[in-house]
């Protein structure tokens, strides 16, 4: 008997729960890239053009952070600098949470106890897990390869892809698998992921619009913080265009320390414990646990704060570079004129400050579907039926949660628009522009998540069990409307079903009321359906 | 004497899973009723849907004399609920919650809570993530206990305790019933039920099959007899009411006897010259096994599948 003893029978288990769940990750991201590169084919087939358009993404700061280094005027190089952000963000999310959900949740709801008391050896749970993830990148990584040359690319480069796609996954099912030593809990464990994964898009993001242009004039020298980055990394395999393979290296060294950082961790502490020791707490309840919104906000307090620090950080970042990024194309005329055409009415850090806020309040909208996803759990583990079974009308329960989770979006886009506008102001003494600009399009793609938060609040009313896949799911979909579906030239109501196309691109363009009423009306009309539908419908773990 | 919990011909699905099938309970002021059946007879979905947790499909409920769904609330603030199953916020102690649930509930006794939390030897400091299941359940029990209130439906509130905390359960339930307190106890612990109980209801398959006293219910079934005699009795197989008469030998026989029917029984033996009778009366475990044996036999798998469906609900 060794510490693995047992390996191979829960990795066969942990496919057996996975058997739908993994092959839809695969497929959607795979699918992704291939119909990317089938859009951007039919749009850049003329040579002329791409060169046109690669040099503008090279020169642009704003295209660098949004979308990468520019890799040369390849249509499989184009294509996937466009593309290979959300690509890596959907397969770190993949993995990771594979990771989680065969280790730390196993672990929080009793089942790894159960398999401990089998003959299962020490590490068999931690190396199943690691197994299935990094499997399921291999396949992935396959997954794109083909879909790419299934779109008429070449084999090397569209290996490479497949490289540049898996390798993040393997990465972030090291950085999931301490993460999962580490938080006693799975929120924690992914919450920790999710902070990783902010770091990884922020240094590269950095990195890329603090990089210089290449004598091509087609290619971005990334600067170093883009080298720290995970995701950095697999934008500089530049498929298509260097190919370079070396990085893989990278991937499988950094994952290789980060998996044994893990098992080194699990050795060290007791199943079912985090690392950091549970402490004593008050005997008696202070008052206001018990009031309005008492166990709401204990219970939410953590992720509000989390989320709100992140994003705040992640803004003033973006904010502190916008200066660079205007110097930048004040140099560059012909630069000018684009951005000033995409963007009549505003200035080129107007047009910047549109698309950060963008970013951030997609992201926003991640807090608003965990908190609100939240009353699921609190229903599917028991801890809903002895609340309800005090004086607490269900009404009363599920208000103070989606008060959290509204009124914490709105503060949290407010405050993220706060904080850039003054590093923005700080940087370049020009206060008011930076603080309105954010913090107006803050408010306004507040908006948006909230219209998608009233969907969440829906979903629980009306079908509990589909709550979470369908929160998730529009989630992501907005992402991938918002950051592609220019791209993939998908029909306008497909488009208009992100409540964020909506949004309207202030300070870029002037603010316009209508379309924010609007969300804001679809918020409260799927908020009020959900709370309605909750009160006539079974409550707790067996709804 | 008023009926606290009336409940004529309830009906609620699951799917296609008909978890109760046409529930009949009352429940009076005053009285301590036992509510017994194994897992998945439909104890728990009873109680969920007089806590307005769940919606009935069909037939009448009646709680304190109004309608459990739609007076929820107002209702909730007169009677206290311990689970079996207990969940608790894993970052809280187990003081803030049994506080948190008392303040909820609008009837917090301070003094009762602390006097609960020396019987049970809970530790109410420490993280309700570090607590055992018999601690959790004390949690609970705590919380549901130290309520001012009229009615409490413990829903098998002692799983998990041990010995010596049942019998701090069982003295704090009969100080509960002198107070004039109504208690619905549901439970698979028949001796639980047997020390404590004043009325009886049996669940099965989503039915009530029997209700009564303990007394009641121990007519309706047989008395084992162990009898010898002078004179050799071979006819007992015969009488009215007489079952599995197993023979010693032709002086000496174990049989049972419809209660009914003990007298005729008595009366038969009298003139066969008795040397020894032994009376027992049927134990409740009797009682049920009366009512589970077919299951026991492995017939009746409908309840292990019910409970198989609901664990199974549970996804995150």
């Amino acid at each position: 008997m060794t510490t693995l003893t047992g390996t191979t029978r829960l990795i066969r288990l942990g496919l057996r729960r996975d058997r739908i769940l993994l092959p839809t990750w695969i497929v959607a991201i795979a699918g992704l890239a291939g119909a990317t590169v089938a859009s951007y084919t039919a749009m850049m087939s003329d040579a002329a053009q791409r060169l046109a358009t690669a040099t503008y993404a090279a020169g642009n700061p704003i295209a660098r952070l949004m979308d990468g280094p520019a890799s040369g005027t390849d249509l499989g190089a184009m294509s996937m600098v466009e593309s290979y952000q959300v690509l890596a963000i959907l397969t770190a999310l993949m993995s990771a949470q594979a990771v989680v959900r065969h280790t730390r949740q196993d672990e929080e709801t009793g089942r790894a106890e159960l398999l401990g008391s089998a003959v299962v050896g020490r590490h068999a749970r931690l190396s199943a897990a690691l197994a299935i993830a990094l499997g399921a990148n291999v396949v992935l990584g396959l997954a794109v390869a083909g879909a790419l040359v299934a779109s008429d690319l070449g084999l090397t480069g569209a290996l490479a892809s497949g490289l540049a796609v898996a390798g993040v996954g393997w990465v972030f099912a090291g950085i999931a698998a301490i993460a999962a030593q580490v938080f006693a809990t799975a929120r924690g464990a992914n919450a920790a992921v999710g902070a990783a994964l902010g770091a990884a898009f922020l240094l590269r993001g950095v990195g890329d619009v603090l990089g210089h242009v290449a004598d091509s004039g087609v290619q971005v020298i990334s600067a170093w913080p883009s080298w720290l980055s995970p995701i950095g990394w697999g934008q500089q395999v530049r498929p298509f265009q260097e190919d370079n393979w070396w990085i893989a290296g990278l991937f499988v060294g950094l994952t290789v320390a980060l998996a044994s950082v893990a098992f080194a961790l699990a050795g060290h502490r007791d199943v079912g414990a985090g690392m950091v020791p549970a402490r004593t707490g008050p005997a008696y309840a202070a008052p206001a646990l018990g009031s309005n919104l008492g166990l709401a906000w204990r219970l939410q307090r953590g992720t509000l704060l989390t989320w709100l620090g992140g994003l705040v950080a992640l803004t003033a970042v973006f904010a502190s570079v916008a200066d660079s990024a205007e110097d930048l194309v004040a140099e560059n005329d012909q630069l000018t004129e684009i951005l000033a055409r995409l963007a009549p009415q505003g200035t080129v850090v107007d047009l910047y400050f549109t698309l950060t806020m963008a970013i951030i309040g997609i992201a926003a909208a991640g807090y608003t579907v965990q908190v609100l996803l939240r009353m699921r759990a609190e229903e599917t583990t028991g801890r809903l039926e002895p609340v309800l079974a005090t004086a607490v009308h269900r009404r009363a329960w599920m208000g103070r949660h989606v008060t959290i989770a509204f009124v914490g979006t709105a503060a949290i886009l407010a405050l993220s628009g706060l904080a850039g506008g003054v590093v923005y102001g700080a940087m370049t003494g020009r206060w008011a522009d930076g603080i309105n600009g954010l913090v107006a399009a803050g408010l306004a793609n507040a908006a948006a998540a909230l219209a998608l938060g009233g969907f969440v609040v829906a979903a629980f009313g009306l079908v509990p069990r589909w709550a979470g896949a369908l929160a998730w799911s529009a989630l992501t979909a907005s992402l991938v409307v918002g950051q592609l579906g220019a791209l993939l030239e998908l029909p306008q109501t497909v488009l208009n079903l992100s409540p964020f196309t909506h949004v309207p691109a202030i300070p870029a363009e002037a603010f316009s009321a209508t379309p924010v009423l609007i969300l804001l009306g679809v918020a409260a009309a799927l908020t009020a359906v959900g709370m309605l539908a909750f009160r006539h419908r079974d409550a707790g773990a067996v709804a | 004497m008023d009926d606290v919990i009336r409940i004529r011909s309830l009906v609620k699905s699951f799917g296609r899973t008909r978890a109760l099938d046409g529930v009949d309970l009352t429940v009076t002021r005053g009285e301590v009723h036992g509510f017994l059946g194994p897992n998945g007879a439909g104890k728990s979905t009873t109680i969920r849907v007089l806590l307005g947790l769940l919606r009935k499909d069909a037939g009448e409920v009646s709680l304190l004399g109004r309608d459990p769904w739609r007076d929820a609330v107002p209702l909730h603030r007169r009677l206290a609920y311990v689970p079996g199953d207990v969940h608790l916020w894993p970052n809280l102690t187990g003081g803030e919650a049994i506080d948190l649930l008392g303040e909820l509930r609008g009837r917090a006794d301070r003094h009762r809570r602390d006097e609960l939390v020396e019987r049970f030897q809970l530790d109410p400091t420490k993280k309700c993530s570090t607590y055992s299941k018999g601690n959790r359940q004390k949690v609970a029990m705590v919380a549901g206990l130290a309520a001012d209130v009229e009615l409490f439906l413990l829903d098998e509130p002692t799983s998990g305790l041990d010995p010596l905390m049942e019998t701090v359960f069982q003295d704090v339930v009969r100080q509960m019933r002198d107070d004039g307190a109504t208690v619905l106890l549901s439970s698979h612990i028949l001796a639980e039920a047997e020390a404590l109980c004043d009325r009886i209801s049996i669940i099965r398959e989503g039915r009530v099959v029997e209700t009564g006293t303990l007394a009641e219910l121990r007519h309706l079934t047989r008395t084992s007899v162990h009898v010898t005699t002078q004179h050799p009795v071979t006819d007992l197989a015969t009488l009215p009411g007489v079952s599995a008469v197993i023979a010693d030998d032709d002086r000496s026989a174990q049989l049972e006897v419809e209660s009914a029917q003990l007298g005729t029984v008595i009366e038969h033996l009298g003139p066969r010259g008795v040397v020894s009778l032994t009376c027992s009366p049927p134990t409740l475990e009797e009682l049920f096994l009366r009512h589970y044996g077919t299951e026991l036999n492995g017939r009746h798998r409908r309840d292990e599948l019910v409970t198989a469906g609901t664990a199974g609900s549970e996804e995150s």
